[in-house]
């Protein structure tokens, strides 16, 4: 294998610190999006049960920006992000 | 009256950092924005701060940079998205400032003197930016504070990356005057060769000048240039969404191999000489100017224009006063990389003009009955559906 292709592969791996993900999300009346489920890339699904905060940030572990839900899952804080592009992401633990 | 607050704020290595973003696993490592190696539109357009230590420049072609920096990474810029960052970052300015004018894609000015009473002073609302840049955009800036725009823009420019440099009045005198005179706004290197050889080499050497003198030698310029260095400059900042209507279209090119020929030069000329009539048309604009670039081999460039005789918007007309300009002043000492072409000094397309008895108004209103045939048939089965002959003389550009 060439050394390009190479790094080809290894970007690849390391890039998948950005996890996008499917998002069951509700429109309320007055405009706000929420989200309400999250399918993993494995498949499984996780309820939202509460989303804590919403704000635009930077996400320096995954590489974007976007609408950044603190939402609670199981109990647990996890970050949710809706980029511009409409695709949500969520970094990957431990990145 | 009160001293103004005017921030300059600029994204540190814009289209760089951005990437750097979006390519976490490149972190600390080189990195460089420039176009595409293949097709040889291959320069930099930004480096890192990492590349630039290794002596990576804008504009060296992605070969020297490799050459001077072996593990440096290129991505192939994304416009958009740097666009998409720039909207952004002006909507975090928004909420402090309506008065804010962008100066490029990454620069902007902001008079904050009304908010002060709200926010705090220049420097408190300078650092809240650069914390929400930070936090929200994943990206640094570099802010200059001071009471004008001319002193802004080089407090952003005095500290870099991630730094805030106020100069106030107070401080002008110790801390702009030392700087060379290049770093001011508007001198070019021109005119630092020829105030060099008046022996003003600073900033604080060009305020201590005397007008006079470098009105004889620098015109008008002089005295503006000399009123920026002891701090007079007064311009305002301007409002925001009063953008300059369209003064000029234009477009250039570089091309996939150098030209060496006239005919070369032709076929480029027309290419972009009908997109430029094209857009002219679709904004229902007319042009009295023609203006042409050239850049050679060793990117030297130049710029010609020529009033014409009626304002027009018909590409063969564009393209054939493009091309006459262009045989009246390039001598063809070295092969050309880019052209472009621009109309300027627009009128609408409701101009009324005396037409005179020596040119032909019936043909000139046939080629204009033919372009917006062309148009139409682009606009329904693309754009390659129509294309002039003289284009199949040489595919390749």
């Amino acid at each position: 294998m060439s050394e390009s292709n190479s790094n080809l592969v290894r970007k690849v791996i390391i890039l998948s610190n950005k996890v996008y993900v499917d998002v069951l999300a509700e429109f309320s009346k007055d405009g706000l999006l929420i989200p309400k489920e999250i399918t993993w890339e494995d498949g499984r699904k996780y309820e939202i049960t509460r989303v804590k905060d919403k704000r635009r940030a930077a996400s320096t572990k995954a590489g974007g920006v976007g609408e950044r839900y603190t939402c609670v899952v199981d109990g647990k804080e996890i970050f949710l992000f809706y980029e511009d592009n409409n695709m949500w992401f969520m970094e990957r633990a431990g990145a | 009256m009160e001293d103004r607050v005017i921030l300059h704020s600029d994204i540190n290595c814009c289209y760089a950092s951005i990437e750097h973003l979006h390519h976490p696993e490149l972190a600390g490592k080189p990195l460089a924005v420039g176009g595409d190696p293949e097709a040889r539109h291959g320069i930099v357009l930004t480096a890192d701060y990492t590349a630039k230590k290794h002596g990576v420049k804008t504009g060296m072609a992605l070969w020297q940079a490799k050459q001077v920096c072996p593990d440096i990474t290129f991505v192939s810029p994304r416009m958009d998205l740097y666009l998409r960052f720039s909207r952004m970052a002006h909507e975090i300015y928004a909420e402090y400032t309506d008065r804010q004018e962008p100066y490029g894609i990454d620069e902007c000015w902001l008079d904050v003197t009304g908010s002060s009473s709200l926010k705090g002073d220049g420097l408190l609302i300078a650092e809240e930016i650069s914390a929400r840049m930070k936090k929200e955009l994943g990206i640094t800036v570099s802010i200059g504070v001071s009471f004008n725009k001319i002193f802004a823009k080089l407090g952003s420019d005095y500290k870099k990356p991630d730094a805030i440099t106020t100069m106030y009045k107070s401080e002008f005198k110790h801390k702009a005057w030392s700087l060379p005179l290049a770093d001011l706004l508007y001198v070019g290197k021109s005119t630092n060769r020829k105030l060099a050889l008046f022996g003003i080499k600073t900033i604080g050497d060009l305020a201590r000048a005397d007008e006079e003198l470098l009105n004889s030698h620098l015109g008008k310029m002089g005295s503006i240039l000399w009123s920026f260095a002891n701090g007079y400059d007064d311009s305002p900042v301007r409002l925001e969404n009063t953008h300059a209507p369209i003064k000029s279209v234009g477009n250039s090119t570089t091309t996939p191999k150098d030209l060496v020929c006239d005919e070369d030069v032709k076929i480029v000329l027309y290419i972009l000489a009908e997109s430029v009539a094209a857009r002219l048309r679709e904004n229902g604009f007319r042009c009295r100017v023609v203006e042409i670039s050239v850049r050679d081999n060793e990117l030297f460039s130049f710029t010609r224009q020529k009033k014409i005789d009626h304002a027009t918007n018909i590409t063969g007309e564009i393209a054939a006063y493009a091309y006459q300009i262009f045989k009246g002043n390039y001598n063809w000492s070295k092969p050309i990389r880019s052209v472009g072409v621009r109309g300027a000094d627009l009128v609408t397309d409701n101009y009324w003009e005396q037409i005179d008895l020596f040119s032909s108004v019936e043909k000139r209103e046939k080629q204009m009955k033919m372009d917006s045939a062309v148009d139409e048939i682009r606009r329904r089965f693309g754009f390659y559906s129509i294309q002039r002959g003289l284009m199949y003389r040489d595919r390749a550009l």
